[in-house]
């Protein structure tokens, strides 16, 4: 009994980090699916929220909310910065080099908070708290339970307004076909800045979660490798996808780094990447003509 | 000036990845309330024609290098595609281009961003609907489901919902049955006709293209060989043969013909 127990707390404990794998999936997928860019950097954008959080809330001693408010808005606008700066030159240009100039962007953005806040980790003050809570008799840490929480409303949010707001509509469209979304009077330039926008503030707040369970370090951009797996076994351009190939891996790599050993997590992780690229490298819930990454 | 254009096209040149030249000197003119159809063979830059005006050249690398487009009045030249589809011109581009992943009601939806800021009142969907009710039938199923016709009949209820002055409309025919390419025209010259909507219409078909137009041009290596009322160009001899495909009489013309071919120069010059 107390094997099945110790499986439900495990399990458990992975669907609360797949939910924060989700959040980022879900920035990937954001932009993705406006801009048909893949950029790498989101993972460096999560770090980058973190260390933003930490500055208003241990470097400014702000209230919790406040940082937290501060850290997303900054995520945005950086979004904003970047879209604006070098994404949209790029415009019209090969694919993959709109997506080497993301990796670039995540390398700088690694480089500018080593500069800032050094290259030690660091602990997030803590504002979630501690007291563990039961679902029955399996314990969760508050931490993966509040972030699980979170992540399942904001992704639930966006599914909502993909559906029925009128600016998610323009969205696909302009995913779909640019020129046939400009011929509808949409304002596609806008829908690249606000899915960049959106997108970049995402992932700053999943940072702020990810860094108050597993505190930050300039190479906490790693999860974005994570994430990206997520977003390739979900399909690029499904929010859907995001969700529940973000609780998969996150389950599967709980499971592997409790029953096999922690060397065994990435290894997991990896090892559904290439089987799901065999058997449909469109993704679980992938627009089937997609490109194939 | 007696006659109220709506659009004006003085003497444009474009020039895609700045090396090819595709239209030389073009110019025309779209008087309001009207359908003037534009026509010409293969590559002879019908479409570059359209997108010049839409300014969706951008889109393709193109540029508008000498000349002016006047919609309504404005220049056209610093208008993004957008901003232009919001003051009331509207492109149906060739090849339908619906959305494919998204519902048919969905793909109306997009077009209401046409309204924006321009202070008219949404008139909903029934408008498109009541030219279209197949469209109504199959409003929840996605557009890419939709066969040729019906893909088309969207691609012009887009265009109706964003109320516009000027529709620019490529090739509606591409690809439909002679039965649904008379359905669709049908529909138009209503429009046209029920709601005063100026039209600027690019065909192949030419006998169809006659049928609605008030007024046309014939263009040939990017500019204007010919143009004038309908009836006259049904006319023209000329029009006859190489558009109509009528040879008048009943020696059937070979290509190898010389005659031919120089009565093909006599217009160009």
């Amino acid at each position: 009994m107390s094997d099945l127990l110790f499986f439900t707390e495990v399990t458990l404990a992975g669907l609360g980090a797949g939910a924060l794998l989700s959040l980022t999936a879900l920035a990937f997928v954001l932009i993705y699916k406006a801009t048909r860019v893949i950029n790498l950097a989101v993972g460096e954008i999560v770090m980058l929220g973190a260390y933003l959080f930490f500055a208003f809330a241990a470097g400014l001693g702000l209230p919790a909310w406040v940082a937290i408010v501060l850290s997303i808005a900054g995520g945005g606008l950086v979004g904003a910065i970047l879209e604006r700066g070098l994404i949209r030159p790029m415009l019209g240009e090969n694919p993959i080099s709109v997506f080497m100039v993301t990796i670039g962007i995540g390398s700088v953005v690694v480089g500018l908070v080593e500069l800032l806040w050094g290259t030690e980790p660091r602990a997030l003050p803590a504002f979630l708290g501690n007291q563990p809570i039961f679902l029955g008799e399996a314990y969760v840490s508050r931490k993966i339970a509040i972030a699980f929480l979170v992540s399942a409303v904001v992704i639930a949010g966006f599914v909502l307004l993909f559906r029925f707001w009128r600016g998610g509509v323009a969205l696909r469209a302009t995913a779909s076909d640019q020129a046939a979304a400009y011929s509808c009077g949409i304002n596609v330039p806008g829908v690249f800045s606000v899915a960049w926008i959106i997108g970049c503030a995402t992932a700053a707040g999943a940072g702020i979660l990810l860094g108050s369970i597993g505190g930050i370090s300039p190479a906490m951009g790693v999860f974005g490798l994570s994430a990206l797996v997520v977003v390739i076994v979900g399909g690029l351009d499904s929010i859907a996808g995001a969700l529940i190939g973000g609780l998969l891996i996150g389950v599967f790599e709980a499971w592997a780094g409790t029953y096999l050993g922690g060397e065994y997590k990435i290894v997991t992780t990896f090892g559904i990447l290439i089987a799901m690229l065999m058997i449909r490298p469109y993704g679980l819930f992938g627009t089937t003509e997609i490109e194939r990454l | 000036m007696a006659v109220d254009t709506i659009l004006d096209i003085n003497n444009i040149e474009v020039v895609y990845n700045k090396t090819i030249q595709v239209l030389r000197g073009l110019s025309l003119a779209v008087e309001r309330g009207k359908i003037v159809t534009l026509l010409g063979s293969n590559g002879a830059g019908k479409s570059t024609t359209l997108k010049a005006v839409s300014n969706l050249l951008t889109l393709e690398n193109g540029a508008v290098t000498a000349g002016s487009i006047r919609f309504d009045g404005g220049d056209t030249a610093r208008l993004a595609p957008h901003a232009l589809v919001r003051r009331g011109l509207f492109h149906v581009m060739e090849g339908r281009r619906i959305f494919e992943d998204l519902t048919v009601e969905e793909n109306l939806t997009a077009a209401t961003f046409a309204l924006s800021g321009r202070g008219v009142k949404p008139k909903g969907f029934d408008l498109v609907y009541q030219y279209f009710p197949r469209l109504h039938e199959r409003r929840n199923g996605l557009a890419g489901y939709l066969s040729g016709g019906e893909q088309q009949m969207l691609a012009i209820g887009r265009a109706l919902i964003a109320q516009p002055s000027l529709i620019l409309l490529d090739e509606p025919s591409l690809g439909l049955s002679p039965l649904l390419v008379e359905e669709i025209f049908t529909i138009i010259a209503s429009i046209n006709r029920d709601l005063g909507v100026s039209m600027l219409l690019v065909e192949q078909n030419a006998s169809i293209a006659f049928a609605v137009a008030h007024y046309g041009y014939i263009m040939e290596h990017g500019k204007i060989v010919l143009d004038g009322p309908t009836e006259r160009l049904t006319a023209d001899e000329d029009v006859r043969e190489f558009y109509l495909g009528m040879s008048g009489g009943e020696n059937h013309k070979s290509y190898r013909e010389i005659k031919h071919y120089k009565r093909r120069k006599r217009w160009l010059s």
